[in-house]
């Protein structure tokens, strides 16, 4: 049996790792890239900036919301099946029952005017919050020299935020070249 | 059977899950166009109305599901649609994760995780790029997202009060 990948110098409980997500899940408004980038990197350091890119990338290629994909590799990295499960349980399990209580005081009161003039300024924040995070997250590749990374960062970035093509052509067109170019470059 | 609603949720949050590269918001407007348009689950308005409440309540955005299935068949429809959405899609996470991890130091592991991380960083830009478009549609709301950015790229604060001061600004008519 080969062994899993080897445990990073500070290795999370369960209990830890539950209540981790709780706490990205529940700060995670307008997104909860951020605040798990933000607690698994800076707070916590279970993870060096490369190695969440890399999670992170590895989330976002597999079908299904992102974020819940991440809970599950990240979980099952650090605790097996059961982490996995924890790690899940703690993203999903909050906001499920604060958006049907949120639903059920909306269709009791309805104040869709406050709420959404609310929203207005958190989505703002939340833009800016997830700029800062881009930024953070592509720093390291774009200090590196005669590397063609950011080439492919900014064809996909184009193709999506300026042609509006469709994500999974954009992704499925230039992974082959991006692979093959980081195989050559091994 | 077939025309119960709680195996038309798990039928067709099942199916979209698996199309779902790129995350919730990319699924939105299919969503939109069978709850509304397909199924008459719910009117335009109420799916408006569902997509903001999720959008302000804390967590992944793909909570919205949660909504539509409490919406149609009551929290058995919450659970059915959201287990619908994550489940099949989660196991291949968990089963793509082991193997992922067992193969650590293949070289050709570590040429596809090279490869996949600039798409992954244009995606996240491209994303952050088309939701600033929507939300800043007026110089104050363009001054919270250049704020929020400048404060948690160059400083240790909690981003939570950004969104503190930013909603306060909102509700009271700036934004």
């Amino acid at each position: 049996m080969p062994q899993p990948a080897a445990p990073p110098a500070i290795r999370p409980s369960l209990a830890e790792l539950f209540r981790a997500f709780v706490t990205m899940s529940v700060s995670g408004f307008g997104g909860v890239l951020p605040w798990a980038r933000r607690t698994i990197v800076e707070h916590k350091r279970w993870m060096t900036t490369e190695e969440f890119n890399e999670t992170f990338a590895l989330s976002q290629f597999l079908p299904g919301p992102n974020v819940v994909n991440f809970s599950v590799v990240f979980g099952s990295r650090f605790g097996g099946a059961p982490g996995a499960a924890v790690a899940l349980a703690g993203l999903m399990g909050p906001p499920l029952v604060i958006v049907i209580v949120l639903a059920i005081l909306y269709a009791r009161f309805g104040d869709i005017e406050a709420l959404s003039r609310i929203l207005a300024g958190i989505t703002a924040a939340a833009v800016g919050l997830l700029i800062a995070v881009v930024a953070k997250m592509a720093a390291p590749m774009f200090l590196e020299r005669w590397n063609s990374a950011p080439v492919f960062a900014i064809m996909a970035f184009t193709g999506v935020a300026i042609m509006n093509w469709p994500l999974p052509y954009v992704f499925l067109g230039l992974a082959p070249f991006s692979v093959a170019l980081a195989w050559f470059k091994r | 059977m077939n025309s119960s609603p709680l195996t038309a949720l798990a039928g067709y949050f099942a199916l979209l899950s698996l199309f779902a590269v790129g995350g919730a918001n990319a699924a939105i407007p299919e969503m939109h166009r069978v709850a509304v348009d397909v199924m008459h689950w719910m009117s335009d308005r109420q799916f408006a109305d569902m997509f903001a409440i999720a959008q302000v309540s804390p967590g992944p955005n793909i909570i919205i599901v949660t909504l539509i299935g409490y919406h149609v068949a009551g929290f058995a429809g919450a659970a059915v649609a959201t287990t619908a959405m994550c489940g099949p899609t989660c196991l291949m996470a968990f089963v793509v994760a082991r193997t992922w991890d067992r193969f650590k130091d293949a070289p050709w592991r570590i040429a596809i995780q090279a490869g996949l991380v600039p798409l992954s960083l244009g995606l996240i830009a491209a994303s952050a790029f088309v939701l600033a478009r929507t939300a800043d549609h007026n110089v104050y709301a363009g001054l919270i997202t250049a704020a929020t950015a400048a404060v948690a790229y160059f400083t240790r604060v909690n981003p939570l009060w950004m969104f503190v001061v930013a909603g306060v600004l909102g509700l009271s008519g700036w934004l």
